[in-house]
């Protein structure tokens, strides 16, 4: 559920880094199952530059709102525009075709980046 | 941690694979693995069931019955038939709510009422103390009974074949005693979605049987489990109240828009002088349905509505809505502003966003 190569947030962001100083956003497994169906998601604008915590944009689902955040400093590279058709991307394939932003990692990964386990134990942790 | 309610069906739902939420105190699933959206158009298009063993029942039998039950609540009672239902509510002298409720007639001197869970203690605190000088005894039976609701447009074709009654025979809102493989169940026919269902009430303890046969009994009809999140959904489509939204103690019947289950020529009943004040100088504010105009706005529960800067009002209940593909709501909002197509604005993370009034019920079947 929550993949090796990946780095997450406490917000349940996570942050897939492609290697070459980019990275793709988008929103953990548990954060999709804790909102249940999407049915709307809020883009930035391309070009827009975020500071870790800054606030992105919003999700909705049929139950409720939340906002996301960026993981780490950065540059909003592409948008995920399928997902004005396919909100449900999100919760289908939150990893894969639900992504939500692609990113430029501006300087160092923000460093209170959680690895899987430690995510994993944070999910434990909340869920209780 | 307070500990959470739990109703008999509790181990089933969580073997399902439901996420479970507190609902008012007690522990219900909000959806199942097959989510909200998929669920609710299942309700609307097949057939769905939801445990609402959490409702109370609310007995009230003697030879007063009638008579205090005419008073206690604005709907008129004695034009009920043996076997009817009707929708009604408990009001305080004010005409706002302590409870919304259907109200069963066994006969003159037997009532069943069905009342939101969440406020089970207080509608029996509140229905003894006025019973006080009436032949009447007041009797929570809510432990003892388990219910569930079939609804959709297959539920007879499901529940026909392993009861023993002509559910073709059943009316809308009316019901019938029947045997259910067996065992004694009560059948009516209503719901909470705006879609035709029954709802089955049976002993406590035979709740888990009772959802396993109709589950299996429906399995050649795509019944699947629905939860309490497309519960919601569904009822705001029809524009069915839910109580601390639509209605609470400080929202009168009129102004929640429920004019017809306030029966002002009835004679006396409790919240009458009240209600009569409201209907002859008319409601400072009202219930309305809108449409948010633009696709991404969804309005949400007690977000405001505002005119000028000001707030005038607040949305009761806000959704996108899966049957008709926009997001909706209802709202309380000056009386002026009642008309279909007044337009209101709705102040959504602090930004103003255009809404019409639009006409209610939202959706309505097909009959």
């Amino acid at each position: 559920m929550y993949p090796a190569d990946l780095k997450y947030t406490r917000n349940h962001e996570y942050l897939k880094p492609l290697g070459d100083g980019t990275a793709m956003v988008g929103l953990s497994n548990y954060a999709q199952s804790a909102l249940g169906d999407v049915v709307f998601v809020e883009l930035p604008e391309i070009g827009a530059s975020f500071d870790p915590g800054d606030e992105v944009g919003t999700v909705e689902s049929v139950k409720t709102v939340s906002e996301y955040y960026m993981p780490t400093a950065g540059e909003v590279l592409e948008v995920n525009g399928e997902l004005e058709a396919h909100p449900e991307y999100v919760n289908e394939d939150p990893y894969g075709k639900g992504w939500l932003i692609k990113i430029k990692i501006s300087g160092e990964l923000n460093p209170e980046l959680l690895d899987a386990a430690a995510y994993e134990a944070h999910v434990a942790s909340e869920s209780h | 941690m307070t500990s959470l309610k739990k109703t008999p069906l509790n181990a089933v739902h969580r073997s399902l694979g439901a996420k479970m939420v507190d609902f008012g105190g007690w522990d219900m699933p909000v959806q199942y693995p097959t989510g909200i959206i998929a669920e609710h158009h299942t309700v609307r298009q097949k057939v769905g069931l939801f445990d609402v063993s959490h409702m109370g029942e609310i007995r009230v039998k003697g030879k007063q019955a009638m008579a205090f039950l005419d008073w206690l609540t604005p709907n008129a009672v004695t034009k009920l038939k043996a076997g009817q239902i009707h929708y009604t509510g408990l009001l305080l002298e004010t005409g706002a709510f302590v409870d919304d409720l259907l109200l069963h007639k066994v006969s003159d001197d037997d009532f069943l009422l069905v009342v939101n869970a969440s406020n089970i203690e207080k509608d029996i605190d509140w229905i003894k103390t006025l019973a006080r000088n009436w032949d009447v005894q007041i009797i929570d039976e809510s432990d003892a009974t388990g219910q569930v609701a079939l609804q959709g447009p297959r539920s007879l074709d499901v529940l026909q074949p392993i009861i023993d009654i002509d559910l073709s025979q059943i009316k809308y809102y009316w019901f019938a005693f029947g045997n259910f493989m067996g065992l004694p169940v009560m059948v009516a026919r209503t719901g909470y979605t705006g879609e035709d269902g029954f709802e089955v009430y049976c002993a406590i303890d035979k709740t888990e049987w009772v959802w396993n046969q109709i589950m299996e009994s429906g399995k050649n009809q795509e019944l699947i489990p629905t939860g309490l999140g497309c519960r919601n959904t569904l009822r705001l489509e029809a524009k069915m109240a839910l109580y601390g939204h639509e209605i609470n103690n400080e929202i009168t019947a009129l102004e929640a828009d429920m004019s017809w289950i306030v029966k002002l020529q009835k004679g006396d009943f409790l919240g009458r002088e009240s209600l009569q004040k409201q209907s002859d100088e008319g409601v400072s504010r009202i219930l309305v349905g809108f449409k948010m105009l633009e696709k991404r706005d969804i309005a949400r529960d007690h977000m405001p509505v505002v005119e000028d800067g000001k707030e005038i009002g607040f949305v009761t209940s806000g959704a996108p809505s899966a049957t008709l593909g926009f997001n909706l709501g209802l709202a309380l909002v000056p009386t002026r502003l009642k008309e279909i197509g007044a337009r209101i604005s709705i102040e959504i993370r602090g930004k103003s966003c255009p809404a019409e009034v639009i006409p209610t019920p939202f959706y309505k079947r097909a009959k």
